[in-house]
């Protein structure tokens, strides 16, 4: 029976064993990991009980900021502009955790990153404010203007500087008063997350549309098209020329792929991108750049990737990386393969399929091209400013990607400026400055032809120097409301931002 | 040798006392940067309840293990404080809790002079036993509290009658397989190089496997279904040393956990939450997830005590004060609580081992066993190593009826150690010393 006591007894040793090797992993090894997890509040409660720095725009405008108050809690976070920066800051709740710039940006808010910690010998001995405000490089006039602009139709304004990847203004409505949840009167909070959360998902105001939500790009999309057949074929603005027609029909099928409003067009790709033809870049894409290159093309401008923004949970936006096995030859020149879903290919090669993109990706595609053909990493954060005035930490651009040559990147620039001046974008041209757009009409269901998302993707500069302001806007589609296009629902919104944004950077009066 | 056993208990009752009382003031120290008002009458307390235990184990089993109450006594302690970190209210119940149960040990030890005395009682025990496993599913009797039917209530007190079934059945278990034990040892047909016992004397473990079954159905305690199949496997096994009782009721475990599987979504719900948790963390998996959060955030020393936020995790005084210990003691403190149960566990095992009547040598090594595997079960629960089987975390989790039955449980273990030593002396008086 000894024996068999001593086995017990090693059975039950091991049994310890496993419970230790298995602490070690949740408390040592997978450690960062849960505490990074969108779900861990645990921070966001730690901090509530503390000071915490402001958050301010670029113009100096303060846009979050703690007080102290009298009951349960310690200090209410309030944000002066209600509405108007909610999708950037987040919320910051004793009950809810926090969100938006409020959480990726916590522990330097909060105090709590360890260079915040001490700074100096005595720092250890006294009980200091180690909190840092956080400007942001929104402008405050320009994200009014954005918001006016839209007013009170379901989408999303973004202005990024190329140069920088710099967000200059980020809306997107509905959008809600981030106060709520950062006062002490629980119960309100409360009442309101109920009620936001029983709305369905496109109609939540808590939802930052313009990086957490994907849409059809619809023609906004051909640019990256036309990127692709650029870089990876021997196509250029002016060669090959595609037949004028009013549809085209894919390899594999017999469905019809048709032009807006049943409208015939064709030539080359410049021609295409001005009057935004179907035909022209669905026939691009399935017989001339094929899926491996668009593909390839599409993830250089960002997408099937988390963007590196510095938000918390962005949206990636999508495009489909698989079109099935190869079933022949197209008779280019080179051949490219044509695939099981070839069919799906050019209709991905006009922003529909499976393609959707967020606001942002698709505000990056503008800004890559604008940025010859660099796609700078977008970001918020302009600095960080301890309690005594200086300055602790300064954001350095970065590049993302190189997506382009400047050759290509210039010859799309002037489809873009051509479609501004005399195609679909009219509607955004302004005089005395460089504007290139795109538009895009993006449908949201094959069944209802008449339900679409307006789109436009643009940029904007003084004449002969760099372009300075990268834009999209969406306006999304309200089902039985009749069409939204591009060129008379997005293009006005983005050319009022614009003209607000070229004005605060001292090219027009 | 038996005084010096009871002077090494006294000074580690003594540095049990100072390890408490500081948790205890830090704890009120993280939380509200003050020394607790009552921490004059909170370390009387606690020197009293300790003193009382070891002058009891002094005059009646004076020559018992000198580890068992020390280890018993921090593990309560520990909980203590941290349940009195978590909500204060629990804490004066807890308080009281612990003074019945050191009560019930210091009665255990008057009453039961002897533990054979206990082995003739073997079939009224048994019914005892089963009589308290089922008493849950009576109507007017039974209570359903979080999805789980263990509780009885008569009048306005509420226990779980599981808690005590376990030591009555250990007892039971203990003398029927002595008992029985030439029978069940008897080898039967060989198969495969594995000699079957016969058919009929399967008939036990048997029934032992569907009472678990019932308990794990009826009741939707999956953690005390596992308990009461362990311990039995492990007596009879101890007691035959036959390989063949471990397939067969590996077998059996794992037939019954797959047809609860198929069978009762409450199983299925709990084995896609130990396996997902992640899918879900603000519902089903809530829990789950907050615990190790929870965890990460203690890291290697944890936040401090009082300093962490481990109230957000449901139940976290009961089935999950292993995550509170965990987020504000650290890898640290959650190593501490494994090495007491280890230590438990070792000196638990070393009585059966000096123990030489057969009854008290099962008696002790199945106590033990219980405490080992169910602090087993729900740590491993509560760091999703198994699924979560809704036990208590023994002497540490808040609970009366468990915080009761486990002083009994403990009072037993020193009875036996206490003869075991006084067998050894009596035999062998020239050995007295030589430990």
């Amino acid at each position: 029976m000894n024996r068999n006591i001593r086995i017990l007894g090693i059975a039950l040793i091991l049994c310890f064993v496993a419970l230790f090797v298995q602490l070690n992993r949740i408390q040592i090894f997978q450690q960062k990991e849960l505490q990074e997890n969108p779900s861990n509040m645990r921070s966001v409660v730690r901090d509530f009980n503390r000071e915490r720095g402001e958050i301010i725009t670029i113009d100096g405008e303060i846009i979050a900021e703690s007080f102290k108050v009298e009951g349960q809690l310690e200090y209410e976070r309030t944000y002066p502009y209600g509405d108007l920066y909610a999708h950037s800051t987040g919320f910051f709740s004793f009950q809810y955790g926090a969100d938006g710039l409020e959480r990726y940006y916590n522990d330097q808010l909060a105090g709590q990153k360890e260079t915040q910690q001490f700074n100096s010998l005595k720092d250890i001995f006294t009980v200091t404010d180690t909190s840092a405000d956080l400007t942001i490089t929104i402008n405050h006039s320009l994200q009014e203007t954005a918001k006016e602009a839209l007013g009170e139709r379901n989408g999303s304004v973004v202005v990024v500087d190329p140069r920088t990847g710099a967000i200059l203004a980020f809306w997107s409505y509905p959008s809600y008063d981030p106060s709520i949840f950062g006062s002490s009167d629980l119960q309100a909070g409360e009442k309101a997350w109920e009620e936001y959360s029983s709305l369905p998902r496109g109609e939540d105001p808590r939802l930052p549309k313009m990086y957490r939500e994907i849409f059809f790009p619809g023609s906004t999309f051909k640019l990256v098209t036309a990127s692709a057949a650029l870089t990876s074929t021997s196509a250029t603005l002016t060669e090959p020329e595609f037949d004028i027609r009013a549809t085209y029909t894919p390899p594999l099928t017999t469905f019809p792929l048709q032009n807006y409003a049943g409208s015939t067009c064709g030539g080359d790709i410049l021609e295409g991108l001005r009057v935004s033809c179907n035909t022209t870049f669905a026939e691009l894409a399935a017989e001339i750049v094929g899926a491996e290159s668009l593909i390839e093309t599409s993830e250089k401008f960002g997408f099937n990737e988390i963007p590196p923004i510095d938000l918390p949970s962005p949206a990636e936006s999508v495009f489909p990386d698989d079109f099935g096995n190869q079933v022949g030859e197209t008779d280019a020149e080179p051949p490219i393969p044509i695939l099981e879903n070839t069919p799906a290919l050019a209709q991905s090669g006009i922003g529909q399929f499976n393609v959707k993109a967020t606001p942002l990706q698709m505000a990056l595609v503008a800004a890559t091209i604008a940025n010859d053909g660099i796609l700078m990493k977008p970001h918020l954060m302009d600095s960080f400013t301890d309690q005594n005035g200086e300055l602790i930490e300064v954001y350095k651009p970065l590049i993302w990607q190189s997506v382009l040559s400047r050759q290509d990147a210039l010859s799309l620039q002037l489809a873009m400026e051509m479609t501004a001046a005399s195609g679909t974008a009219t509607n955004l041209a302004i005089p005395g400055v460089v504007v290139g757009g795109k538009t895009g009409t993006a449908q949201v269901d094959a069944d209802r032809p008449d339900d679409t998302h307006g789109w436009i993707v643009g940029y904007a500069g003084p004449k002969d120097r760099e372009l300075t302001l990268a834009i999209a806007v969406i306006v999304e589609s309200v089902p039985g409301q009749g069409q939204l296009t591009g060129g008379t629902d997005a293009a006005p919104i983005a050319k009022e931002v614009l003209l607000e944004a070229l004005k605060i950077q001292g090219f027009l009066e | 040798m038996k005084s010096r056993n009871r002077n090494i208990e006294f000074f580690l009752l003594l540095f049990v006392a100072v390890l408490v009382v500081a948790g205890y003031v830090l704890a009120s120290l993280g939380r509200s940067s003050s020394i607790p008002a009552n921490i004059v009458p909170f370390l009387i307390g606690i020197l009293l309840l300790l003193l009382l235990a070891h002058l009891a184990v002094r005059k009646f089993a004076p020559r018992a293990d000198f580890s068992l109450l020390p280890l018993a006594g921090l593990l309560n302690g520990i909980g203590y404080f941290v349940i009195a970190r978590l909500d204060k209210d629990l804490a004066g119940l807890q308080a009281t809790w612990t003074l019945i149960g050191v009560a019930a040990f210091v009665a255990t030890l008057v009453l039961i002079p002897q533990v054979r005395r206990l082995e003739q009682y073997r079939y009224v025990l048994m019914t005892i036993g089963i009589v308290f496993l089922i008493m849950p599913l009576i109507p007017g009797f039974g209570r359903e509290i979080n999805g789980a039917k263990i509780w009885v209530s008569i009048g306005s007190i509420n226990f779980q009658p599981g808690e005590f079934a376990k030591i009555v059945l250990a007892i039971f278990f203990s003398a029927y397989i002595v008992e029985k034990r030439d029978v069940l040892s008897t080898t039967g047909v060989s198969r495969f190089g594995v000699a079957i016992p016969e058919l009929r004397h399967l008939g036990p473990i048997l029934l032992a496997w569907g009472v678990s079954l019932i308990v794990m159905v009826a009741e939707k305690d999956l953690g005390s279904s596992l308990l009461f199949f362990t311990l039995f496997v492990a007596l009879l096994w101890i007691s035959t040393g036959k390989i063949s009782y471990l397939i067969m009721s590996g077998a059996l475990f794992s037939g019954g956990a797959l047809l609860a599987w198929s069978q009762f979504s409450h199983v299925q719900e709990r084995v896609d939450i130990w396996l997902r948790p992640f899918d879900d963390p603000t519902g089903d998996g809530y829990q789950i997830v907050q615990s190790s959060f929870a965890l990460a955030e203690g890291g290697f020393t944890g936040t401090g005590l009082g300093v962490g936020t481990p109230e957000n995790i449901p139940a976290v005084e009961t089935d999950f004060i292993l995550a509170a210990i965990g987020e504000e003691l650290g890898l640290v403190g959650t190593t501490a609580v494994l090495t007491l149960f280890l230590l438990l566990v070792g000196s638990g095992l070393k009585i059966a081992l000096t123990s030489s009547r057969p009854f008290e040598k099962l008696l002790s090594a199945g106590l033990t066993t219980l405490l080992g595997f169910q602090a087993f079960i729900i740590i491993a629960g509560v760091v999703r190593l198994l699924p979560l089987t809704g036990v208590t975390l023994p002497f540490v989790s808040y609970g009366g009826s468990s915080l009761l039955a486990n002083w009994v449980l403990l009072a037993l273990l020193l009875r036996i150690s206490d003869e075991a030593r006084r067998g050894e002396t009596d035999e062998n008086p020239t050995r007295m010393g030589a430990r």
